[in-house]
């Protein structure tokens, strides 16, 4: 049911925004925001139903490094490495976390689907140095350490709300 | 504006409704280099070569800087120099280097651009990243290693022919021009038109080649090797050998066709004699009945494909006639291997077009019989200069032979067929002395001709009024389409050709950038036609004679098994569903059709009425919900399936009974 719900979203979405061309960034926002990634398919239909021609779509959702096409774990860990970061040690970081996730070459998401790990230019959080963002939560002044304390913490969190789920 | 000036290099040039510094500075016969500026597209900026000094205003692109009067603009400072030099260096040290097997070397606007900039070393070590070149296509080759991001492709495919095929995507870079999702070409919606490849500056598009398949053909002694000539190639390749563009050199193209080997050489032009004859029976026979009028015309196997993609509730209002190509491959194979007493698969049919999508049209499944293709390769104009080149001919010294009949016997009407407006004329120069019964000396018709992207025509023929309309560039069909669809517009016969000008505009002559080459073209045909001594299709004795002797009359069974076909609606991009809910193994498949007609139609609410449904009746685990993009029944949309069964034109009601047949949701 989670798929129709979802689909039905897209419908909605589509809707909000009058089917226009001129507004296929936010209902890519939108669609991206309800999958969590931009499906191939249902990009396929967006451009059916504004209008447009998939290569259109296809390039606009390849063109911003916001959107992705690729599907994204439930925790999205992005690392800044801006200039200050990168000063402060931001890639040791970045390794520290692909070390702790057991993600192997080339690889970016675990293979459950949790975790998903990336970098990002600059999160603007330049006095909070080496500094990433979890979802919408900002981490500053992290050490290896401190980040797979974090890290431990979520995994812990999310085994607790399975056995919750089971038990209910 | 006008009765101003801008000095260009000091020069007084006077304003005349340019609307950018660019064509001004054209006008003053500078000839600025450009990549991406074209007069027929929108204007884009990007390549940076037509960048010119303007006191005040300081390095402004040429294509997008208005003229304002007493502008004064210098085109030639040290420091444009220097900047043009350092943009194709930056150009080279990205591009693949292997010019010399390059099938656009020589016409390579790139290579040319280098040479007359005096670009003798490069000094940026080359960063060239190699990707695979995508072959997946039957009529073009995408090189991504050779792709100067100009976007001459990307905008003739969306904005001429909105079709939208390739587009750029990714950034910076890594930015590539590329179909949706990275497929290969082949997979989605282009229709072959090879506009993309025609505007190409570089190597990046190129029509297909069959030279190497065609010449095996012809050292193999066991095979016979028969050619046919499409009209628009005889005023176009005479200009890969310095002659000019409109030349007509049907007796060069012969003489050079038996030199390289050619068994038998014939002229497609017999066959569009012969379509004008079945073509035109069938619209009579249409237009009495108030049959599925207007009447599109087949010839154009891109226009097809465009139909059965976008317009699928039109179809059926193709014309059910092969195209000439298609008409001679079957006519070829089936006479000549009882005529030249050979077996069928021994004989090689390779016709020589000005179009890439021929090369697609001849893999359709649909011409084919006893395993044996009615057509087996298709080279361009272009390759058939090739051929010629590597066979150390003289084109042009060459003296002057004929076509073997009796397929190399043609009237007029057959070869204007290469022009936007010539089929309709070839058609009328029938249909008017079909329904009044009598003969005319006149048959030239002006007022089908012209360069408009969609004419209109109104003729009085026997009493009735036909009302045609003549398209050429398939954004002018979609315009006229959604006219014929809203009801705004009546025709009874419309005569469409993908290529801007028709045939002779086709995407495999001979590269050209001046847009006077094409009127040069057509004026070549209809020049063609005059000189014949025949100029109605009805009036080829070799035509009335295949009717007598082979085919019955037109339309007859026989006729309709060599010369007719049909179409069908099809998808645009291959394997996209979507799975809605998925019940357990073994259960029911529903896919509800959410194709843009069925959409309109309302597969959106059906969709939720069926998941309401299944919701009520507690199904959820013995049917799986699909959404697809396409079951190719658009006119009786929305479709749904469920199971194997397609169901057309679905209500609610109608999708709960097929789901109750199924035997489930009874109680």
């Amino acid at each position: 049911m989670e798929t129709i719900r979802k689909f039905e979203r897209v419908f909605e979405i589509i809707d909000q925004n009058q089917r226009s061309a001129a507004r296929l960034i936010p209902i890519l926002q939108a669609v991206q925001a309800e999958y969590r990634y931009l499906p191939e398919e249902i990009l396929t239909f967006v451009a059916t139903s504004l209008g447009i021609s998939p290569a259109r779509v296809f390039g606009v959702a390849t063109f911003y490094s916001l959107f992705t096409l690729k599907p994204k774990g439930k925790y999205l860990i992005r690392v800044c490495n801006g200039t200050a970061c990168h000063v402060k040690g931001s890639m040791g970081l970045y390794g520290a976390i692909v070390k702790k996730l057991g993600l192997k070459e080339g690889e970016d998401s675990t293979s459950d689907m949790l975790f998903t790990v990336e970098t990002v230019n600059c999160l603007g959080a330049c006095g909070l140095s080496p500094a990433m963002v979890i979802n919408d939560e900002v981490y500053g002044q992290l050490t290896p350490q401190r980040v797979s304390d974090i890290i431990d913490e979520i995994v812990l969190k999310e085994a607790h709300n399975e056995s919750d789920a089971h038990g209910a | 504006m006008n009765g101003t000036f801008v000095y260009i290099d000091n020069k007084e040039i006077p304003i005349e409704n340019e609307q950018n510094l660019l064509e001004l500075i054209r006008k003053a016969r500078i000839d600025l280099p450009t990549f991406c500026y074209h007069s027929e597209l929108s204007i884009y900026g990007a390549c940076r070569l037509c960048m010119v000094e303007v006191d005040g205003m300081g390095l402004v692109p040429a294509c997008s800087t208005p003229p304002n009067p007493e502008m004064k603009v210098r085109t030639n400072t040290g420091e444009i120099r220097r900047m043009r030099k350092i943009i194709v260096e930056l150009l080279l040290a990205n591009h693949s280097q292997n010019c010399p097997t390059c099938q656009k070397s020589t016409t390579c606007q790139l290579q040319a651009l280098a040479k007359r900039l005096g670009i003798t070393h490069v000094r940026f070590k080359n960063q060239l990243k190699e990707m695979p070149a995508d072959e997946s296509s039957p009529s073009i080759v995408r090189d991504p290693n050779k792709c100067v991001l100009c976007g001459d492709c990307v905008r003739i495919c969306s904005e001429v022919q909105t079709v939208g095929a390739i587009d750029f995507a990714y950034r910076g870079a890594q930015t590539v021009v590329i179909p949706s999702f990275g497929k290969a070409l082949d997979q989605v919606e282009c229709v072959n038109c090879g506009q993309c490849a025609r505007i190409c500056p570089t190597g990046a598009l190129t029509p297909r080649s069959e030279v190497d398949e065609v010449w095996r053909a012809i050292h193999d002694p066991s095979k016979v090797v028969v050619a046919q000539v499409a009209p628009a190639v005889r005023v176009a390749i005479g200009e890969m050998f310095g002659l000019p563009p409109g030349t007509t050199t049907t007796g060069q193209i012969a003489a050079a066709l038996r030199a390289i080997g050619f068994d038998r050489i014939y002229d497609t032009s017999f066959t569009a004699d012969l379509t004008v004859i079945e073509e035109s029976n069938e619209f009579i026979k249409r237009v009495t009945a108030g049959d599925r009028i207007p009447q599109f015309t087949s010839c154009c196997p891109a226009w097809v494909k465009f139909v059965e993609q976008y317009y699928p509730e039109f179809v059926n209002h193709l014309s059910s006639c092969r195209s000439p190509q298609q008409m001679f491959g079957a006519l070829a194979k089936e006479m000549l291997a009882s005529d030249l007493k050979v077996k069928r698969e021994d004989i090689v049919v390779v016709s020589v077009m000005p179009c890439t999508a021929k090369k697609f049209e001849a893999k359709r499944p649909e011409f084919e019989s006893d395993g044996v293709r009615d057509v087996d390769n298709v080279l361009t104009t272009q390759e058939f200069g090739r051929m010629i080149e590597e066979a150390g001919l003289h084109f042009k010294e060459l003296g002057p032979e004929s076509f073997h009949l009796p397929f190399g016997f043609k009237t007029g009407a057959g070869v204007i067929f290469g022009n936007s407006g010539g089929v309709s004329e070839a058609v009328l120069r029938y249909v008017s002395e079909k329904l009044t019964g009598q003969k005319h000396d006149a048959y030239e018709f002006a007022s089908v001709r012209g360069e408009e992207g969609i004419r209109e025509a109104k003729l009085t023929v026997a009493g009735s009024e036909f009302t045609l309309a003549i398209v050429s560039g398939l954004g002018n069909a979609r315009r006229v389409l959604e006219n014929i669809k809203s009801g705004e517009v009546h025709y009874d016969l419309v005569e469409v050709m993908a290529c801007p000008g028709g045939c002779i505009g086709g995407a495999g002559q001979p590269v050209f950038t001046d847009p006077l080459v094409k009127r040069q073209r057509t004026k070549g045909l209809y020049e063609s036609d005059r000189m014949l001594e025949l100029h109605k299709s009805q009036d080829n004795p070799y035509i009335t004679e295949l009717y007598d002797n082979v085919l019955g009359e037109a339309g007859s069974p026989r006729a309709h098994k060599l010369l007719h076909t049909s179409y069908s609606s099809r998808k645009r991009i291959v394997d996209e569903d979507l799975s809605i809910s998925s019940g357990a193994e073994k259960s029911l498949d529903i896919s509800v059709c959410f194709g843009t007609s069925c959409f309109l139609k309302g597969s959106q609410k059906l969709l939720r009425d069926i998941l309401e449904y299944i919701n009520v009746k507690e199904l959820d685990d013995r049917i799986n919900v699909k959404a697809s993009f396409c079951f190719e029944k658009c006119d009786k949309g929305p479709t749904i399936k469920v199971g194997s069964r397609i169901i057309e034109g679905c209500t609610t009601e109608k999708a709960i009974e097929a789901i109750k047949r199924e035997g489930m949701g009874l109680s």
